[in-house]
């Protein structure tokens, strides 16, 4: 297995093109891409030096429940997770108030893309604790901020999200788990809640479980959650973890993959209740966890991009060693290495496009939900807010898709070695299979695109996003030289988007069947076109670079290359999906389940 | 109790960049890092400030361009300030001047121990040590795999080829640190929030009342005569067993002295 490296220069080159972290001095004091590189290369040491090594033990290790129900992480994971605490990874974006950093996410994304190429099985412990915490900040009462925050930030207590049941998954409103009050401002729950990632585990002393549950007069569906803290252990007055609380992992999952991340069955009051706080108000729940989704389906896009770079390398390196047949215009009887061969330089430039659009595409979303949060500005604030509303399904869905697409891939460039678990490849896959599914399924992100991002104010969020597209071609043009290329299949793959959103502008009000019927395809249009724009702003920019007489003419060339092969080869893709788009659900339907078996 | 550490930043050994045919030495203009084997110095001496209770870690370096990239990290690992001597006239430096420089720079602090590593991970000389002691007017310990402070003076286990060496030695003294004997800290995102306002005291040669002349190519006692590349290595012997490989196996390994 080939080792992680860091790839700090495509991160400084994200950071400052599409995140545009230097113009977040405005409201971020003392941020700007250079002090940010100087925590991402220690950062990204700490990655590929501690959490890099653990990941292939996670995988064949994975995380354990014990006869007495506790759970025991693989070899390694205690001291790893203590020196992450020392090292304060988890703290860079959060309030300062609480012992964070302040930094914006954009920051803490870039520290989560390095530990999830790392280890992705380890990243979701912090990752889930983020979330926590992201909740507690915006939701909680001053008390409940300054009682678990500030070891919440730094990681000596880990956060879970505690939402489906075995008969809600998609559909949260259906939960069952109660919560009756108890007259002294507590309430005690009770329930049983499935695919708790951490739900329990020896890392931290204490765990902080967020759990939707119904108060026993709430309104059916997704109008009566409330969102209650439950912890590990009930803290003790002097705060620190105390009894242990009515709650326990009674199973975990065997999964195809994230071998090392415990997928828990919880059991909530199964003696006399667990005690359980109220963040907020009643029935509030739903609409205080849709506050942290923008973040959330960023973050799992986000490990597409990371398990396709760590995948990337690895191919990469294994494609420059690995001898077979003679390239052609090698001499006679020479054994080339397969990067000599077309077919596997394909593969590889392939993945090396992607992984740009989406590294692209997802700081781009970044940087608009920082502003969306921070900007002192108000319309920049609702026009961030517009634009990560907008990215988010596609950053959550497409980069997801690709992850599995482009892990597949490098199997398929180990030929049959990449079959073979010792490879290390094949896990990269299998951990990648579930992003498309959790944190909302891809097939949620697309009708979330098509019903309620296309829509939003009167449709003049995606035609502005359309005209920014449409701008880049004219720059191109003017730019001319290299990148002038990119501007045909650029323009025409806008022009094949604006049209189809156009279809569904018309036709998806008066038959929403179809426009859900062409949700999926018009998503992977949408992030092919939209890669394909990053893409082609990658190369101006690049090209700006260039003529400013850069030192790193190499990698400044290269990104124009992978976006040219990316405009011209990936992006007119495109067109092929209109069909599928605007072809209404007709079709879908035309079978009854047992035709559709025979 | 106040410590020196000497450190060294050196090209990234993962992106050595190349010799200039010209001075026939190391580039050093592009980005430099901490030296790894100086790590395990301010890793010890952090600890030996923690134990004491009192008193800061000092770190001094010689280094291009006014270059502080590996101080920086040195400084976020916990280290409380820095000493830079950097100046043109110290290009082509042997390792005699570097130690006057570095001697020059300790001698401005009053340490009561000055730590370095056994050697650098781009020059391997190893002697600066030894020489920067000398220069000082202190006793040197070498090859330290441990050390106590104890009073006025060290207890230091000195790594030896079959065991260690226990020394004792009055302080101020210099000791050197063998690599690996210690975990070195990652720096922490406070650490290095922290470390961008630790102050660098940044020198010249004049600064330290040092004639250019005695430093830098000028003042070089050595030429570097010529630079080659490393040869390649030689393919291995192909044993063909004929009934005898076995008994050719363990000649083979008896002349290498591993049986």
């Amino acid at each position: 297995m080939t080792e992680y490296r860091a790839p700090l220069r495509d991160l400084r080159h994200a950071l400052a093109c599409f995140a545009d972290l230097d113009g977040m001095s405005d409201f971020a004091e003392g941020v700007d891409v250079d002090t940010t590189m100087g925590f991402l290369e220690e950062a990204g040491r700490f990655m590929v030096e501690v959490l890099a090594p653990l990941n292939r033990v996670g995988d064949t290790q994975g995380s354990v429940r014990n006869d007495d129900g506790s759970v025991t992480t693989p070899d390694g994971w205690v001291e790893a997770y203590r020196q992450y605490v020392e090292a304060g990874w988890g703290a860079v974006s959060f309030d300062e108030a609480y012992g964070g950093g302040g930094f914006p996410h954009t920051v803490s994304l870039a520290i989560q893309e390095m530990m999830t190429s790392a280890n992705m099985g380890f990243s979701l412990c912090p990752l889930l604790t983020q979330g926590a915490i992201e909740m507690l900040t915006h939701h909680g009462s001053e008390e409940q901020k300054e009682t678990y925050l500030p070891k919440m930030v730094t990681g000596e207590w880990a956060g879970t999200m505690n939402l489906t049941e075995p008969d809600a998954g998609s559909d949260v409103g259906a939960l069952r788990t109660r919560a009756v009050p108890v007259g002294d401002g507590t309430y005690r729950i009770s329930g049983t809640k499935i695919f708790i990632t951490y739900g329990d585990h020896d890392l931290s002393d204490n765990i902080i479980h967020l759990v939707l549950a119904r108060t026993p007069d709430a309104p059916p569906g997704t109008k009566g959650i409330s969102c209650f803290i439950v912890p590990k252990f009930v803290l003790d007055d002097d705060g620190s973890p105390g009894v242990r609380n009515d709650v326990a992992c009674v199973s975990i999952e065997h999964k195809i993959g994230i071998h090392a991340s415990p997928t828990c069955v919880m059991s909530f009051g199964e003696n006399d209740g667990a005690v359980g706080y109220l963040i907020g108000e009643e029935n509030q729940g739903m609409r205080y966890m849709f506050t942290m989704m923008n973040n959330a389906r960023l973050s799992v896009g986000l490990s597409g991009l990371s398990l396709a770079e760590r995948a990337l390398q690895q191919s990469l390196t294994y494609a420059v060693e690995r001898t077979q047949g003679r390239a052609i215009g090698a001499p006679a009887g020479a054994s080339s290495p397969i990067i000599d061969h077309p077919d596997v330089r394909r593969m590889l430039m392939s993945m090396r496009s992607k992984v740009d659009a989406m590294r692209a595409l997802l700081y781009l979303d970044a940087g608009a939900v920082d502003r969306a949060d921070r900007h002192p500005e108000a319309d920049v604030r609702v026009r961030n807010d517009e634009l990560a509303q907008l990215l988010t399904p596609i950053s959550k869905a497409w980069c997801t898709d690709l992850g599995v697409e482009l892990t597949s891939t490098a199997i398929q460039i180990h030929g049959g070695m990449g079959y073979v678990e010792e490879t290390g490849v094949a896990q990269y896959w299998r951990d990648s299979r579930i992003t498309p599914i959790y944190e909302g399924t891809n097939g949620i992100q697309a009708m979330d695109l098509v019903m309620r991002k296309l829509p939003m104010d009167g449709g003049r969020v995606i035609t502005r996003f359309l005209d920014d597209m449409s701008a880049t071609v004219a720059e191109l043009r003017r730019a001319g030289g290299p990148v002038d290329p990119l501007a045909d299949p650029l323009e025409a793959a806008v022009a094949v988007l604006a049209e189809t959103t156009g279809w569904l502008a018309e036709n998806g009000m008066g038959d929403p069947a179809a426009a859900l019927a062409g949700a999926t395809p018009y998503l992977e249009m949408m992030g092919l076109v939209t890669g394909g724009w990053l893409s082609a702003r990658s190369a101006l920019a690049a090209h700006r670079a260039l003529e400013a007489g850069t030192d790193d003419q190499d990698f400044y060339r290269a990104k124009i290359a992978s976006a040219s092969y990316f405009c011209t080869q990936e992006l007119p893709r495109a067109h092929g999906l209109r069909a599928a788009v605007t072809a209404g659900a007709e079709a879908l339907f035309a079978l009854t389940p047992s035709q559709l078996g025979s | 109790m106040n410590v020196v550490v000497c450190v060294k930043q050196i090209p990234d050994p993962a992106d050595p960049g190349e010799l200039d045919p010209e001075t026939k030495t190391l580039k050093r203009d592009s980005k430099l890092i901490l030296d790894e084997s100086d790590s395990y110095g301010v890793e010890m001496a952090l600890q030996l400030v923690d134990a004491a209770g009192e008193g800061e870690v000092t770190l001094v370096s010689m280094a291009p361009n006014n270059e502080v990239g590996g101080l920086r990290t040195a400084l976020a690992m916990g280290a409380a300030s820095a000493v830079l001597v950097s100046d043109e006239a110290l290009a082509g430096t042997d390792a005699l001047g570097t130690a006057k420089v570095l001697a020059a720079a300790i001698g401005r602090t009053s340490p009561d121990l000055v730590l370095a590593a056994t050697e650098s991970s781009d020059g391997y000389t190893g002697t600066v040590p030894a020489q920067v002691a000398e220069l000082l007017g202190l006793p040197s310990v070498t090859f330290a795999k441990e050390i106590a402070v104890d009073g006025g003076g060290v207890h230091v286990k000195r790594q030896t080829e079959d065991g260690y060496d226990s020394v004792e030695c009055p302080m101020p003294c210099l000791v050197s640190v063998t690599a690996g004997v210690v975990e070195p800290r990652y720096p922490s995102f406070k650490g290095i929030m922290a470390a961008k306002s630790k102050p660098v005291d940044e020198v010249t040669v004049a600064d330290l009342g040092i004639d250019a002349g005695s430093v830098g190519w000028a003042g070089g006692g050595q030429e570097i005569v010529g630079i080659e590349p490393a040869p390649a290595r030689e393919s291995g012997e192909v044993i063909e067993d004929e009934g005898d490989a076995h008994e050719r196996i363990v000649a083979f390994l008896d002349e290498l002295k591993v049986l």
